[in-house]
């Protein structure tokens, strides 16, 4: 196979595959860092130009990381549906394109194709769709995922309550879970990332947010977003756990750089089902990917950061997740450098995780030693809004204390609520009215002190 | 209750912005404007220059050698896109090593801007003051100055100074709410190449977080454990807190 095509007075050749998915991503620090990354735009939009007219087939015949040398390349490669392929087997990545933008394709046709679809492909096709391709294509599809309540539905818009405390300190966590819930935040779950890592602190974590669950009856799932080993340990013991977390890579390297394996993940899967603590549904896994983890743990292969991204939501897709969240703007400049960076980034993993089946959320977040501001996130906020994203973050003040970054706050999902009409999820929705804490439109009312919650 | 009293009562168990108030459903003005100006203060704490001339006027006050070296970032810039270029020396720097006697030391100490050189020039002189007399036991190499550094950097350097232990005091990543906060690790056997269980590290030293005192403390029962144990990182346990909490209970 030769890959080339002519741009200006130059033929530009690239020696396989890896190389035209790599030199055809938009600009990304990391991938510069990598040596991956075009040139000049011209030999971007080359490789663009290239990988428009290759056939979705030719990406069956060659795999850009050898399944011999890395288990997520053989997951893909066993969990490819033949039989859905066929409908699109004869398109190029240009025409795919055409296909997902087409009137006539809808969420449900988008959806029977997607178990034929391979990361490849769907990176490959993100590729040379502009922000409001993926936009589009993504406010197509809806994904639905349940457990205590039902996240995803289309005009739904859900948060993740995160009441991080730079000591886990139980009362610290307790004020800010409160102040979110009094803003309608937590239906998507209530998570928090533990500043240790012990099963037993962990554990008085998990402990503390069940009994305020139960307390008051709350239509959600709680989680601590401890290692998955660690979780496992904890559900052998009987542990309240909802969801089981991990973060996940796109590589067999990657994975083992995060301390877990395929296996691990399949055992704390069928231990969380095990456990039957759903009561509309059993997805229970909660999966956190970002671009560019591969590149940090020097685990890539050659392959740029946003394929190595998609590789991730095939792992993803095995075990039928409650959440995905990409958390975009967390790992630092040298990966992506500035706001608009991380906005392309997000929009374009929302899109491919949608493509490949998967509940897709957002940390729309950065830190501060990158080129961005509040500001850049109001923007991928209102995009990832329009283009029906199952859920953000809520934070207090977008401030996280734990993790010294700023992601979106209690007040942003009440913008974006407001400005396009977005529900929380129906039964938490219904709660929130029942406990008097939104009129019948949703609409948050003023928080009274005599309210039974602030006297917890 | 008043509804103020009920919400300032939340607010004190927690250093997370809670109890805003709203204006509609959005921040109210003054806090929108008092998130903007933390966000101020912590982007140009990343971007501002190491004062290098102050530190080595307060350094040389302190009757101590001194060496201003770079790393292989040139600017700021390269320093915040290539982490790598930010943990290796540049030649010049490699050659003014090269110039002092072949001696060797039990601990280098370096100072790198890191991501907040104000952090530095904040922090670092009152915590020598305080930790130096810790260690009068022990031979010093020249105090680094380093500019556009990152942690491991350290390794090169007490590497090259024959070092038993590199001890580097840097800025760390400015947080909203912390902008000027310093960071310190400490690294057995410096080689380059060393990773990160390899240190042991005290972060969070600022006003509002560690005190000087107490970090000095820690470092001084880190370095004598690191040479007695000839180690650090992962396998050094950090029994500091609980030998503190036995003194005080003995005090009782």
């Amino acid at each position: 196979m030769v890959y080339q095509h002519a741009v200006g007075n130059f033929n530009f050749t690239f020696p396989d595959l890896k190389t035209v998915l790599a030199k055809a991503s938009p600009e990304k620090s990391g991938d510069q860092m990598a040596g991956l990354a075009a040139k000049s735009e011209q030999e971007r939009i080359a490789a663009k130009l290239v990988l428009a007219d290759l056939p979705l087939k030719h990406f069956l015949a060659e795999e850009i990381i050898p399944s011999e040398v890395d288990n997520v390349s053989q997951l893909i490669q066993d969990s490819f549906d033949a039989k859905a392929f066929e409908v699109i087997g004869h398109l190029t990545v240009g025409s795919f394109r055409d296909w997902l933008l087409d009137y006539k394709t809808d969420g449900e046709k988008i959806k029977q194709i997607s178990p034929g679809l391979t990361p490849e492909m769907v990176a490959a096709v993100s590729k040379i769709m502009a922000n409001q391709d993926l936009i589009l294509v993504a406010s197509k599809i809806e994904i639905v995922s349940k457990f205590r309540n039902t996240i995803g539905l289309k005009g739904n818009f859900s948060t993740r309550l995160q009441p991080n405390n730079a000591t886990d300190d139980p009362k610290g966590i307790m004020a800010s879970t409160i102040d979110g819930l009094m803003y309608g935040v937590g239906d998507a779950v209530i998570g928090i990332n533990p500043a240790s890592d012990s099963a037993d602190a962990t554990l008085k974590l998990l402990e503390m947010l069940d009994k305020l669950r139960q307390q008051y009856d709350i239509p959600t799932q709680t989680c601590v977003l401890s290692h998955v080993t660690t979780t496992l340990e904890l559900i052998n013991k009987n542990a309240p756990v909802d969801l089981v977390f991990q973060s996940i890579g796109g590589t067999e390297k990657t994975n083992s750089s995060f301390g877990f394996s395929l296996e691990n993940l399949s055992e704390a899967y069928q231990a969380g089902l095990e456990m039957n603590r759903g009561t509309v549904g059993n997805n229970l896994m909660y999966f956190e990917t970002g671009q560019g983890s591969a590149h940090s743990a020097n685990a890539h292969h050659g392959i740029d950061q946003q394929t190595c991204e998609v590789r991730a939501y095939a792992v993803a897709r095995k075990y039928n997740p409650f959440l995905v969240n990409t958390v975009v703007g967390f790992i630092g400049p040298e990966y992506l450098y500035d706001g608009k960076q991380v906005i392309r980034a997000g929009l374009e993993d929302h899109f491919c995780g949608k493509l490949m089946g998967l509940p897709m959320g957002c940390d729309i977040c950065y830190t501060n030693h990158i080129s961005a501001d509040q500001d850049d996130m109001d923007n991928l906020l209102t995009l990832l809004g329009v283009a029906g994203c199952n859920f953000i973050m809520g934070v207090p003040g977008a401030d996280d204390v734990m993790l010294n970054y700023q992601s979106t706050s209690f007040h942003d999902q009440l913008y974006i609520r407001q400005v396009l009409g977005l529900k929380r999820a129906p039964e938490f929705e219904e709660w929130l009215f029942k406990m008097g804490m939104t009129d019948q439109s949703g609409k948050i009312l003023e928080a009274k002190s005599s309210h039974k919650l602030l006297s917890l | 209750m008043s509804d103020e009293s009920a919400w300032e009562k939340l607010k004190s168990y927690t250093d997370a912005r809670i109890a805003l108030g709203r204006s509609g459903g959005s921040l109210p003005t003054s806090e929108l404007l008092k998130f903007r100006k933390d966000h101020a203060l912590a982007k140009d704490a990343v971007w501002t220059e190491l004062d290098v001339k102050l530190l080595e006027r307060e350094i040389e006050g302190l009757q101590l050698s001194i060496v201003k070296l770079s790393s292989q970032a040139a600017d700021r810039l390269a320093y915040i896109k290539r982490p790598d270029f930010g943990r290796k020396l540049d030649q010049e720097s490699i050659a003014r090593i090269a110039c002092f006697p072949k001696t060797e030391h039990d601990i280098s100490i370096i100072l790198a801007d890191g991501l907040s050189a104000q952090a530095i020039s904040l922090h670092a002189i009152p915590f020598l003051k305080e930790f130096l007399p810790t260690i009068s036991a022990y031979s010093l190499a020249p105090i680094c100055l380093v500019n556009q550094g990152r942690v491991a950097i350290s390794d090169e350097i007490g590497e090259l100074f024959s070092s038993k232990i590199s001890i580097i005091l840097i800025g760390e990543r400015p947080g909203l709410s912390s902008p000027y906060s310093m960071g310190i690790y400490l690294t057995y056997n410096p080689k380059a190449g060393n990773t990160d269980e390899k240190r042991n590290c005290i972060s969070n030293i600022r006003t509002g977080g560690l005190p000087y005192s107490y970090a000095a403390g820690k470092l001084a029962f880190l370095t004598s454990e690191a040479l007695r144990l000839k180690l650090s990182g992962v396998n050094l346990k950090d029994t500091f807190d609980s030998q503190l909490l036995k003194n005080d209970n003995r005090k009782q």
